[in-house]
């Protein structure tokens, strides 16, 4: 009991101080789950878009990969990822492995099915209500993508929050390929699992503080999106 | 009514003849039930035609089908000769919903202009110019889905009027309109055929089809039942159907079916 105390007034000393350690760590954390998520969103909304527009053979199943993909667990993409990246793996050559680029395009492959399958029932139904109104315009299939995709931008924003979300929270596929090396590749997440493991419990409980902060303020930031859009967009 | 682009993109002269308007054997089914059924009439330039006809009669989908939105089951529209396809970017048509994007008021009209190749510097001032003549100029930057029922409405007719369209599709478009603002609409649709603009429009309100329409086109069920200049039709209409349309008892009749 005791010890847990101890350990809360360290982590929260870490936090108050702005511990260096603690700082790269948080800072390294939002950099990789802010690039990852940035290229899932380039492009997973202009596929949501183009599933949602356009007609092509396999489409169901390709709608249906997609939703299952939405549940990917990150262990398995830290696993092909790696197979991919290793030495002996086809990408190999690249060096990529234990490095921060691995670890931006293990969260980027996790979160793009995630933006890709929502912004992809968003823009069906805004293309279901805008159908007749566009194409009495006269609105080309093109013109009408970039038009779902402007006017769903609120709830297209709420989804690329929680991809981030999902990003910033999953250990499993980082930890694989980024390695959790000092200084270099270790995240919050990462840390987190390995530090209490080895008994470091403040450094992890004020990433634990941190960590669910941040969740908390993108939920917010979501509600808050969410509420302001539907007052003045309806 | 002054031109208002002169930028020669919507200029009418480039607009080919789109009357007249003939139809053959129009059909529309959805699953085994002909929601419009073998339907023909030819409609001129220089007349506006009303639409006319109890609920779920097909008044909405019969326009749709015009206006190239519904692909016919069978049958053939031509509009002076044209397919209805290329028809298409000399109409405008103002829904009986509104589709409104979410964006501001001058932003859904100013869209619609961008759409049908208007150059950008041209916009400011045909939006300006739209939003005064429906009286929503003072909401320009609403956004447009926080404006009322009636203001929506006249939003989409402003948004239809700024494309200068040879012909204009009105479905039931004072349907949320309070009596000045009906008012203001007839005499848009009075400007409008002045100058050219062929206007066929659907209602239910009797009064209205009495001070708008030049001719009546009836239908009841999918069915075209009587196509008449608009005196003889509100004079002596020819089918029992229309006779208790005019008479009001289809409407004391489904009146009652909802009270039973
Ligand atoms: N996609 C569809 N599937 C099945 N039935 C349909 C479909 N679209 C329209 N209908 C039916 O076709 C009929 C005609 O519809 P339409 O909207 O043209 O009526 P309307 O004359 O415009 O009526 P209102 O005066 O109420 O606007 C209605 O009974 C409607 O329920
Ligand atoms: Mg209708």
């Amino acid at each position: 009991m005791i010890e847990i105390g101890a350990a809360f007034s360290t982590a929260i000393e870490l936090m108050l101080h702005l511990d260096h350690d603690l700082g790269e760590i948080v800072l390294l954390s939002l950099t990789i789950s802010l690039v990852g998520t940035a290229a899932a969103a380039l492009c997973g909304l202009p596929l949501g878009a183009a599933a949602a527009l356009y007609r092509f053979p396999g489409r169901g199943a390709v709608l249906v990969m997609l939703n299952a993909m939405m549940g990917l667990p990150p262990v398995v993409v830290g696993l092909v990822i790696y197979l991919l990246v290793s030495r002996a793996g086809p990408l190999g050559s690249f060096g990529l492995l234990f490095t921060p680029t691995a670890m931006v395009v293990a969260q980027a492959v996790l979160v793009l099915p995630i933006v890709t399958a929502l912004t992809q029932q968003i823009v069906a139904d805004l293309a279901e209500e805008y159908d007749l109104q566009l194409r009495s315009l006269g609105t080309s299939r093109h013109r009408a993508m970039l038009t779902l995709l402007w006017d769903g931008r609120y709830q297209l924003f709420t989804v690329v929050l929680a991809g981030f979300g999902r990003a910033a929270a999953e250990v499993g596929a980082v930890i694989i390929v980024g390695g959790n090396i000092n200084h270099y590749t270790r995240v919050m997440t990462t840390t987190i699992a390995l530090e209490t493991s080895k008994g470091d419990i403040p450094l992890a409980l004020a990433l634990s503080m941190i960590l669910i902060t941040l969740s908390l303020g993108v939920n917010v930031v979501a509600l808050g999106v969410r509420g302001a859009a539907r007052r003045y967009y309806g | 009514m002054r031109p208002l682009t002169g930028t020669g993109a919507l200029s009418q002269e480039l607009a080919p003849q789109l009357l007249p308007l003939e139809v053959e054997d129009l059909e529309y089914r959805v699953g085994g039930n002909s929601l419009i059924d073998r339907v023909g009439f030819r409609i001129r330039a220089g007349q506006r035609t009303v639409i006319l006809g109890p609920n779920g009669a097909g008044k909405s989908l019969l326009l749709q089908l015009c206006h190239g939105l519904l692909q016919p089951t069978a049958g053939r529209i031509l509009w002076g000769g044209m397919a209805v396809a290329a028809a298409q970017r000399w109409q405008a048509m103002m829904f009986q919903r509104p589709v409104l994007l979410r964006r501001s008021a001058a932003a859904n009209i100013a869209y619609a202009l961008s759409v049908r190749g208007i150059r950008r510097a041209a916009r400011p001032a045909l939006v300006a110019a739209g939003l005064e003549r429906v009286g929503l100029a003072h909401l320009a930057a609403r956004p447009a889905r926080t404006l009322s029922g009636g203001e929506q409405q006249r939003l989409a007719l402003a948004r239809a009027w700024v494309l200068e369209p040879r012909v204009l599709l009105l479905d039931e478009p004072a349907a949320h309109l309070d009596p000045a603002a009906t008012y203001d609409l007839e005499r848009l649709i009075d400007a409008m055929h002045a100058v050219g603009t062929k206007i066929i429009m659907t209602t239910h309100d009797l009064g209205q089809a009495r001070r708008v329409a030049d001719e009546i086109l009836f239908f009841s069920r999918g069915r075209l039942l009587e196509h008449a200049p608009a005196a003889e039709f509100f004079a002596r209409p020819r089918s029992e159907e229309a006779a208790a349309f005019i008479e009001g008892r289809l409407f004391r009749g489904a009146e009652s079916a909802i009270s039973r």
